[in-house]
C-alpha cells in the first residue's frame, strides 16, 4: 500500500488540525497558551509523544488484542510520556517548573490517544508516525500564534521567558515600555476568545478559497447546499 | 369613500424611537452627573458615542449590511452612553474606547448583531476592562471639589467594614464618601435614573416586570440582612440608591435583547439578578455586582424564556 506523506502531513497540519478543526486536547491549548515560549515547548513535546506513541503503537498494533486495546495504548502513552517528563525535568529544568502540571498530563491529551486510536491502530509505523508528528506541528502553529497573540495584547512583550530554552536569546518588547498590559488577554477568557477568533479566520479562509475554485472551475459548478 | 385594511390602530413603534426614547430618558441621570461632578461625563459620553458609532460602521461594513439602514438604529448609541455612565469618569479616555471597541465589535457584531447578541454589550464591556484594569477601573471622581478621586460609596463601606468594632453607622458617618441616602452626588445621579426609568415605563418602552422584580427583591433581600443585622448590613435605601441599582433597573436589565422577554420568565430573571447583585456587592471583590449579574443572567435567558412559555389561547396550560 502506497502512502501519500504530504497528504498525511497535510491533513494533520491543517486540514485536521488539532486546535482548529478536531477541537481536541483543548485543556493545555487554554492553559498554557499565556506566552509564546510556553505554548511552543508543551507543543514541542506534545508532537515528539505523538510521533513517538503512534510509531510504537503502529509496531506492535497487531499484537494488541483489540477489546483492551485503549488501556494498552494509555500505558504505552504514559511511559513515553514518564520518560518525557524525567528527561525534561533533567535537561530543561526552568522550563519544567513554567509548564508545571501540563506535561506529565500529555497522557491523557485526549489528540494524543485519539491519533493512536484512529490511526496508528490501522497504519503501519512509518505513516503512523508522520500523522502524529504533523498533528503535533499543527498543534504547534496553533499554539505559537495563540501565545504569541495574548502574550503581544497581555504584556507587550514576545518570546519571554525564551532563554529557558536558548540561553543567551532575549525577550522583544513589541510595544511600548509604558503598555498597561491588558490582562483580560493572559486570564482564561481571553483564551476563549483568541481561539474562537482564531477557528472563525480559518473558516473564513477556507470558505473564500472554496468560493474562489468554485468560481473559477470549469464548467459550471452546482451551487453549494452547505447553509 | 376610502376602504382601509387592518389593523386601524398602529404603533408607530421602530427600533429608532425606542432607542431615541431611552437615550431621552437617560438625560435626567446625565444632568444630575453634570450637576454633581461636572461636565467631564459629557467628554466620556461623546468618546463613547463616536468610537461605538464608528466601530458599528466599520463593522457593517465588513459583514456587508447596509450602513445608513444600521447606524440609524441608535442601538450603538446606546450602548455607548451605557459605557460611559458604567465606567468611572475619571479612567484614563483609552479605557472608555477599548471598552466601547469591545463591546460593538466583540460582544454586539461578532455575535451576529442586534438582535442575536446573547450578553448585553455594554456589560461585557465593564466586564472585561473591571477584570484587565481592577485599580483604573475602581476609582471614580468624588463629588467634593478639593478631593479628587474615591472609591464607590459600596467599596468604601465594604472596606470600612472590615475593621474591628466599625459599624455601617459609623462607616457612613464620613461625609466625604456618603451623604443623606447613600453615596453622596451618586443618590443624586441615581434618583436621575430613576426619573427617566419611570417616563420609560409611562412611554411603555419598557414593562413594570423587569423593574419592580429587580428593586423589589433588592429591597427584601437587603431589608432582611439589615434587620437581622443592621450593624454589619447597609440599609435597602443604601443599595436601592447606590452602586448601579437604577442604572441597572430601567436600563440594563431591561435589555431588550439579552433579557428575558415572557412576563413570568422577566419576573424570574429580575429577582435572581437582585440577588446575585447583592451576593456580589456584600460578600463579593468587586465593587459593583450589576454587570456579572447581568452576565450571569443573560446566560440563563434560554433556559428561563424555554420554561416560562405562557399558554396558547384557547389552549389549557401545558
Amino acid at each position: 500500500m502506497h502512502y501519500n506523506y504530504r497528504d498525511i502531513f497535510w491533513n494533520g497540519f491543517w486540514r485536521q488540525n488539532t486546535g482548529l478543526a478536531q477541537l481536541l486536547g483543548m485543556c493545555p491549548i487554554l492553559a498554557v497558551s499565556t506566552s509564546f515560549v510556553n505554548g511552543v515547548s508543551l507543543a514541542l513535546a506534545t508532537t515528539l509523544v505523538m510521533a513517538m506513541s503512534n510509531a510504537a503503537v503502529a509496531a506492535l498494533r497487531n499484537l494488541i488484542p483489540y477489546e483492551i486495546r485503549i488501556p494498552v495504548f494509555i500505558l504505552i502513552i504514559a511511559a513515553l510520556v514518564t520518560m518525557l517528563d524525567l528527561a525534561m525535568n533533567a535537561w530543561l529544568h526552568e522550563l519544567y517548573t513554567v509548564l508545571g502540571i501540563f506535561v506529565p498530563l500529555i497522557v491523557t491529551n485526549c489528540i494524543v490517544l485519539a491519533r493512536v486510536e484512529a490511526y496508528a491502530a490501522k497504519n503501519p509505523p512509518l505513516p503512523s508516525a508522520v500523522d502524529g508528528a504533523a498533528m503535533g506541528v499543527g498543534l504547534m502553529l496553533v499554539l505559537a500564534i495563540l501565545g504569541g497573540a495574548r502574550e503581544i495584547i497581555g504584556s507587550g512583550t514576545l518570546f519571554a521567558g525564551i532563554e529557558m530554552l536558548i540561553p543567551g536569546a532575549r525577550a522583544i518588547q513589541v510595544l511600548p515600555q509604558d503598555y498597561p498590559g491588558f490582562l483580560f488577554a493572559i486570564l482564561p477568557p481571553g483564551a476563549f476568545i483568541a481561539l474562537a477568533c482564531l477557528i472563525a479566520a480559518k473558516n473564513w479562509y477556507e470558505a473564500r478559497q472554496k468560493a474562489a475554485t468554485t468560481l473559477s472551475g470549469p464548467g459550471c459548478a452546482p451551487a453549494s447546499h452547505g447553509h | 369613500m376610502r376602504l382601509y385594511n387592518s389593523p386601524y390602530v398602529r404603533q408607530p413603534n421602530s427600533v429608532t424611537r425606542v432607542m431615541l426614547k431611552v437615550l431621552i430618558a437617560l438625560l435626567p441621570g446625565i444632568a444630575a452627573y453634570v450637576w454633581q461632578f461636572g461636565p467631564d461625563i459629557l467628554v466620556r459620553v461623546l468618546l463613547a458615542t463616536v468610537t461605538a458609532v464608528g466601530c458599528e460602521a466599520l463593522m457593517l461594513k465588513a459583514r456587508g449590511k447596509p450602513l445608513a439602514l444600521f447606524l440609524s438604529d441608535l442601538s450603538a448609541v446606546v450602548t455607548a452612553w451605557l459605557i460611559a455612565l458604567a465606567f468611572p469618569a475619571i479612567a484614563p479616555w483609552w479605557i472608555v474606547v477599548t471598552g466601547t471597541a469591545l463591546a460593538i465589535v466583540v460582544a454586539k457584531h461578532l455575535y451576529g448583531g442586534l438582535g442575536q447578541n446573547p450578553f448585553n454589550p455594554a456589560m461585557v464591556a465593564y466586564a472585561i476592562m473591571i477584570v484587565a484594569f481592577p485599580s483604573l477601573m475602581s476609582q471614580w471622581p468624588s463629588a467634593l471639589p478639593d478631593a479628587v478621586t474615591s472609591a464607590t460609596p459600596l467599596d468604601t463601606l465594604r472596606t470600612g467594614l472590615r475593621a474591628t468594632d466599625a459599624t455601617v453607622a459609623s462607616v457612613m458617618a464620613d461625609a466625604r464618601v456618603f451623604g443623606e441616602l447613600a453615596g453622596r452626588g451618586w443618590e443624586w445621579v441615581a434618583g436621575g435614573f430613576l426619573v427617566g426609568g419611570l417616563w420609560l415605563l409611562q412611554q411603555r418602552v419598557i414593562t413594570w416586570h423587569i423593574p419592580l422584580a429587580f428593586l423589589g427583591t433588592l429591597t427584601l433581600v437587603s431589608g432582611a440582612f439589615w434587620l437581622a443585622h443592621g450593624a454589619q448590613y447597609a440599609s435597602p435605601v443604601l443599595h436601592l440608591m447606590a452602586g448601579g441599582s437604577m442604572l441597572g433597573a430601567f436600563f440594563i436589565f431591561t435589555d431588550p435583547v439579552s433579557a428575558c422577554t415572557t412576563p413570568r420568565g422577566k419576573l424570574i430573571y429580575a429577582a435572581a439578578a437582585a440577588l446575585l447583585v447583592y451576593l456580589i456587592r456584600v460578600f463579593g471583590a468587586y465593587p459593583d455586582g450589576v454587570a456579572f449579574a447581568t452576565l450571569l443572567m443573560n446566560i440563563c435567558v434560554p433556559l428561563i424564556d424555554m420554561k416560562t412559555q405562557p399558554p396558547v389561547f384557547g389552549h389549557k396550560g401545558r
